[in-house]
């Protein structure tokens, strides 16, 4: 496939589409990050790297930084088009706060985030809404239930990962597109609602 | 999965981009939409700016396809992109300003297409 023409394989937008959204699908390692991605995109999800030094600076220049340590920071997005004139990317990305650049330009004009968890691992959620509140990134939390995991009541989640009343939690399986598409709507809902709340403090 | 940069041999970003690490604008975001103008000639240009008109020659793709495609990583796909705009071989459609709320049609909008697809 190496020497295949990448137009062989890009599937293109439709010559309508104007407008191009962006939602984050975060989570810590092994969550479902990839796994929700796929299940929604219309084209096979793509991915792009980024080498990072420890410090979090971008490195484009790869000679001379062997000595240094430098780490692959990886990307998975898929796409949907949701209407003739819109189109929805979205991007898994891992919960790592360090990589400051890399995160300003993700959160950049997105609409929001939509947080993975994991029941058997809650605490390791606390990284991730921690860079999404310093990027003031609106979110609400998935529950990616995995076989065996515990199932916990909603009030024994939500005070575990001390979330605000008004921050959704649902449950869903990323390997499901109907459940997976729910908690995208949540997270939507949420956003509308926080909207609401705010263009009417400003009124 | 695809080989990787390192096995297919691809030069080095920093040679890529003539030494830049970061476009001479920052226009570009990772769901821009470009597209290439097919009457601009490739004379001239860099087999990886060749590499992008004849990905983006297809339609029209956002850059994080564009980079996902090429396998090249976003910053160095942002360059490449703001110098062929420069010479007047790709045009970009801006994404969703990057307002402090995004208007409440395009929630609106998301919200109905989500919907649709249940
Ligand atoms: N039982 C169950 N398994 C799941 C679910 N979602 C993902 N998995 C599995 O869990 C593993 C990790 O899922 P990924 O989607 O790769 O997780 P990720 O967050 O992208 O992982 P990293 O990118 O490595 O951080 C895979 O083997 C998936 O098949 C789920 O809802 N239920
Ligand atoms: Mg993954």
């Amino acid at each position: 496939m190496g020497s295949a023409l990448a137009s062989d394989r890009a599937v293109y937008l439709p010559g309508t589409v104007r407008v191009a959204a962006k939602i984050l699908v975060v989570g810590h390692f092994a969550v479902g990050k990839t796994t929700f991605v796929g299940s929604l995109s219309e084209i096979r999800p793509l991915r792009t790297e980024e080498t990072m030094t420890q410090a979090g600076a971008l490195v484009d220049d790869l000679r001379g930084t062997e000595d240094k340590t430098t780490t692959t920071v990886a990307m998975d997005f898929g796409r949907l088009t949701l209407s003739e004139s819109l189109v929805l990317y979205l991007f898994g990305a891992p919960g790592q706060r360090r990589f400051t650049r890399l995160w300003r330009d993700m959160t950049h004009g997105a609409l929001g985030a939509l947080v993975l968890a994991d029941t058997r691992r809650l605490e390791q959620s606390f990284p991730v809404m921690a860079v999404l509140e310093e990027h003031g990134l609106p979110y609400a939390v998935a529950v990616n239930h995995f076989q065996g995991a515990p199932r916990f009541a909603e009030s024994e989640v939500r005070e575990a990962l001390d979330l605000l009343p008004e921050t959704p939690l649902v449950t869903c399986d990323a390997r499901d597109r109907t459940s997976s598409t729910q908690a995208l709507i949540a997270l939507v809902q949420h956003l509308q609602s926080r909207q609401a709340r705010i263009s009417q403090e400003q009124a | 999965m695809s080989p990787g940069r390192r096995e297919r041999g691809l030069v080095r970003p920093y040679v890529v981009t003539d030494g830049r690490a970061y476009p001479t604008r920052n226009t570009f975001d990772l769901v821009t939409l470009v597209m290439a103008h097919p009457d601009r000639p490739l004379t001239g240009l860099s087999p990886e700016k060749r590499r992008v008109m004849e990905l983006c020659l297809g339609g029209a793709l956002s850059v994080a396809e564009v980079a996902g495609y090429l396998e090249l990583p976003v910053s160095v796909t942002k360059v490449l992109l703001g110098d062929l705009v420069d010479s007047g071989h790709i045009s970009a459609r801006s994404p969703i300003p990057a307002a402090e709320l995004p208007d409440t049609q395009l929630l609106q909008e998301v919200l109905d297409g989500l919907r649709a697809r249940l």
